[in-house]
């Protein structure tokens, strides 16, 4: 859910990062605060276990530029991948503007990612979400990986419909900041739609 | 099946009432500062004395933290915990859900007690969840009128965002 305040001129987006664990939804948005300057970005904020696996989520507030006078600002998350967190997803989903899935193109992952896209519907439904109606961007991402999928599979399996889709490796920023883009164009054209 | 939320369109003058809300409240709770907060974690509107704080952190954590009890409350069969307290050696926070979507928070030190913020965060939840109502009628109005700036917007204002 947007929130456009005229008093500071500001519009706010909301963009969660979903996908099984350790598919590196926390990589990416380490990438884009490692890359982005210093005045475009807030604090980010990482809700760990000792051990660096989300607990709850990353926050990382984002400023993109001005749109007709007004600053837009995003706020990526992401959810916590692990299946027995699922509680905490469903909190870190409400008032989403898009959504990114991260899918893990490791062979042996095919099944998490079918899981958790599976999840993530279902918890989208409850709070009264369409997956297919959001904007939603699919990122394959570990595709510098031996074991990895061939990206045919990995399309058939999970984007048969044919969304934006990029092929990404989080740890080298490959196709990490396409994928913001992606994403961030897809809720600005619908911020557009619902507009009019 | 619930019904998504509907985009939030704060005007100038809500902005200024709702602020006034908060700069009341501030002084009369001896706080040393005022929040308020939007359930998803954006901030409406800040008051008080504090400087050098990161509000955007401060407005997602209490979101979170407010979620993450309103799905404690739920499993043992509560609707929520409208009401938190966290007390710290120097400065107390204290949280308040109004009207269901906004966190009213409230940060005091010794200068102020629990007593006093709660008897005056009463009074000023019930004047916000009054203006939030409105507020809410309101982005309902603006979302069906196509009032919004974004109904003007191009391609081209879209692609500049992302030019370099």
């Amino acid at each position: 859910m947007s929130f456009i305040n005229y008093a500071s001129r500001e519009i706010n987006c909301k963009v969660v990062y979903y996908g099984p664990g350790l598919c590196g939804k926390t990589t990416n948005l380490q990438w884009i605060y490692s890359k982005t300057n210093p005045e475009l970005k807030g604090k980010m904020i990482s809700l760990a276990t000792e051990t660096e696996r989300t607990l709850f989520f990353d926050f990382l507030p984002l400023a993109l530029g001005q749109i007709r006078g007004f600053r837009t600002r995003f706020h990526l998350y992401t959810v916590p991948g692990q299946v027995f967190y699922d509680a905490s997803r469903k909190l870190i989903l409400k008032g989403v503007d898009g959504v990114v899935f991260v899918a893990d193109s490791q062979v042996e992952r095919m099944e998490a990612n079918l899981e958790s896209l599976d999840n993530l519907r279902g918890n989208l439904q409850e709070q009264g979400y369409e997956l297919d109606k959001l904007p939603y961007v699919m990122q394959y991402n570990k595709r510098d990986l031996p074991n990895a999928a061939p990206l045919a599979e990995m399309q058939r399996m999970l984007n048969p419909g044919g969304i934006t889709e990029f092929e990404a490796c989080a740890t080298s920023g490959k196709g990490v900041f396409e994928t913001l883009k992606a994403v961030a164009k897809g809720v600005l054209n619908d911020l557009r739609r619902m507009a009019r | 099946m619930p019904m998504a939320e509907t985009q939030l369109v704060l005007y100038d003058e809500d902005y200024r009432k709702v602020l006034g809300v908060c700069e009341r409240l501030a002084r009369d709770a001896h706080a040393k500062g005022v929040f308020v907060v939007d359930k998803n974690g954006q901030l409406m509107a800040e008051a008080g004395d504090i400087r050098g704080i990161d509000t955007t952190s401060l407005a997602s954590l209490t979101a979170g933290s407010i979620a993450a009890t309103g799905g404690l409350a739920k499993i043992i069969g509560e609707e929520e915990f409208p009401i938190h307290f966290h007390q710290g050696q120097r400065d107390n926070l204290h949280m308040t859900v109004v009207a269901k979507r906004i966190i009213l928070v409230v940060i005091f030190d010794e200068r102020s007690s629990l007593g006093l913020v709660r008897l005056r965060v009463k009074k000023a939840g019930g004047e916000l969840a009054r203006l939030f109502e409105e507020i809410r009628k309101k982005s309902e109005r603006a979302r069906s009128s196509g009032g919004s700036p974004f109904s003007e917007i191009t391609d081209d204002d879209i692609d500049k965002l992302f030019a370099d």
